[in-house]
């Protein structure tokens, strides 16, 4: 069943007073929720528990992926089908290969990292229902905001917007789809 | 937080382990003097060659943290302030090394072909203007002047700044620190071709110095990760030391492994696609009889072992997997320069001698002890730094 809001969103005018929110709410036991902020705050990595994702996997898959590309690419050409003698070393002189191989690892990581990255992040999104919010555009100024979403399942239209109006929180106010 | 009512002496718990450590060192550090002086009759030439492997190794420990510190005061930032007094400590030992280079200098005929007469003109002309023993030691001078000054007024305005403040020091040490990391740069480029490339005198690499600028910096930092972990057990480190300073590190320690392996490789493919008859020998010397080995070691466990290990994050901030790791790497550095040092001298392929066991322990028990005294003298943590609370706050919330 589809809730008929995305979720209720908190207005907060400093830093502190929005990780010491999210804190709270995360020890009640609210998991969906996610905070806007004008600048990076590392403390809110810690309190909404964003260290664990996969990208790490995606960036080593890719870079693994570039090596073995750029060792095989060179294997081929040089071994299989364009077969010469240079200076009277063996056609599979390996330590020739290494830096296409590295340079390859770094290209394929790279281009994994900002792929996974965007992929991770559901960019692009053309729509996103925060931005319902009047006031949200403050996000990018000197605002922040939290906000829970409603298919967290402990979310309670009433009881939600009770809490953080408790949070020190300027504004509470509802999402709308 | 606590910063200003912590107390950074050191613990009497912490004190009597250092002290019981000292007395360990102390007495391996002697059997082990007891064992090379036996050799320096019996088996003179080995005794010269062991002796100068373990040094070169220790001194990279030293005069690495010597750079790392001096690097801190650069760039100041809080994973920096951390590492800062095990640093100084190893530092002041910097006299004790330039009194334990005695025996390399009184064994230059043993140790540097280059010091016989000889009837080669090429080597003839470098012995004219490189390559004597007076010019040798008169360098080697320079090296421990330059160390011993910057250690000296390092140590010394760090005691000031605990005494009257940061106004008082900072500027100092931070202005000194500029031509110092350059000075050490070029010093250590000039030792590593002394020491280490003048075995074979024929033989020149212009990387070479790079590789012995990349192996200290990576042995100092694994030695004092290792020490931070040890300290870390006890007060005052106990109430500083966080998850995040080890991340820090490790991520140094990680960038150190990668920049020694970019350096020992560079040189090996430069060298192996040139094929020039005055180059490749070093490595056809060092790729048989039993040498192929000692370098497949290295590749894997001086580069491929750290680093996919350290390319976790978790494993990073865990204390003691981060000082397993850091200690294994100082035992690769070792074989490493075991590679670079042997084999010009015995011909016949690898043959360990019992002397290549007394040499690191007597000269690193005997550096141990020393290491340990110096670092009780002084409070764990620099009590003015302008870092001191950023450091403090490092990791928590």
């Amino acid at each position: 069943m589809k809730a008929d809001i995305y979720g209720v969103m908190a207005e907060f005018d400093n830093p502190t007073a929005l990780v010491n929110a999210t804190r709270a709410v995360r020890d009640r036991g609210y998991r969906k929720l996610d905070a806007y902020t004008p600048f990076p705050i590392e403390e809110l990595n810690d309190v909404l528990h964003l260290h664990k994702n996969k990208l790490p996997l995606i960036v080593l898959a890719g870079g693994i992926l570039g090596g073995l590309t750029g060792y095989l690419l060179q294997y081929f050409v040089t071994v299989i089908y364009f077969p010469i003698n240079v200076g009277g070393r063996p056609l599979h002189s390996w330590p020739s290969y290494i830096i296409i191989t590295f340079e390859l690892t770094i290209l394929f990581g790279a281009i994994s990292t900002v792929l996974g990255l965007l992929a991770l992040c559901g960019l692009p999104m053309p729509y996103h229902p925060v931005f319902n919010v009047p006031r949200f555009s403050a996000a990018s100024r000197d605002r922040f905001f939290l906000c829970i979403e409603a298919t967290d399942p402990l979310f309670d239209k009433q009881r939600t917007s009770g809490l953080l109006a408790t949070l020190e929180a300027k504004e509470v106010s509802e999402v709308a789809h | 937080m606590t910063g200003q009512i912590l107390d950074f002496n050191l613990s009497t718990q912490l004190r009597a382990s250092l002290r019981q450590g000292r007395l360990g060192a102390g007495i391996l550090g002697l059997v082990g003097v007891a064992a090379l002086t036996v050799g320096a009759f019996v088996a003179r030439d080995q005794f010269f060659r062991s002796y100068l492997w373990a040094y070169v190794f220790l001194v990279g420990v030293s005069v690495g943290s010597l750079a790392w510190l001096m690097c801190q005061h650069l760039t100041g930032g809080a994973w920096g302030v951390v590492i800062r007094r095990p640093a100084e400590a190893a530092a002041r030992t910097i006299p004790l090394l330039a009194l334990l280079f005695v025996p390399i200098a009184l064994g230059i005929p043993s140790l540097y072909t280059w010091s016989q007469p000889t009837t080669d003109t090429v080597l003839e002309i470098k012995q004219i203007y490189y390559l004597n023993a007076p010019f040798f030691l008169v360098r080697t001078g320079a090296f421990f002047a330059g160390w011993l000054f910057l250690s000296w007024f390092l140590n010394r305005w760090s005691a000031k700044e605990d005494r009257s403040g940061p106004v008082a020091a900072h500027s100092k040490m931070s202005r000194i620190s500029g031509p110092g990391l350059i000075f050490w740069g070029f010093s250590v480029t000039f030792m590593a071709i002394d020491w280490v490339m003048s075995l074979n005198p024929h033989w020149y690499s212009t990387m070479f110095g790079l590789l012995f600028i990349a192996g200290q910096g990576l042995s100092a930092m694994s030695f004092l990760i290792a020490v931070l972990v040890f300290l870390s057990n006890f007060r005052p480190m106990s109430e500083v030391l966080t998850a995040r300073h080890f991340h820090d590190l490790g991520k140094l320690l990680l960038a150190n492994v990668m920049i020694w392996a970019y350096f020992s490789f560079s040189q090996f493919l430069i060298i192996w696609a040139g094929n020039l008859p005055q180059e490749i020998p070093w490595y056809i010397e060092r790729l048989k009889g039993g040498w192929q080995y000692v370098a497949l070691i290295i590749v894997l466990g001086h580069f491929a072992l750290p680093f996919a290990l350290l390319l976790s994050r978790d494993l990073k901030r865990n204390f003691k997997l981060l000082a397993t790791i850091a200690l294994f790497i100082l035992s690769m550095r070792l074989v490493d320069v075991y590679w670079q040092v042997m084999p010009d001298a015995s011909k016949g392929g690898l043959a360990v001698s019992w002397l290549d066991l007394a040499a690191p322990l007597g000269l690193a028990g005997i550096w141990l002890a020393s290491f340990l005294m110096q670092l009780e003298k002084r409070p764990l943590m620099p009590l003015n730094d302008m870092h001191l609370a950023e450091t403090l706050e490092h990791g928590r919330e």
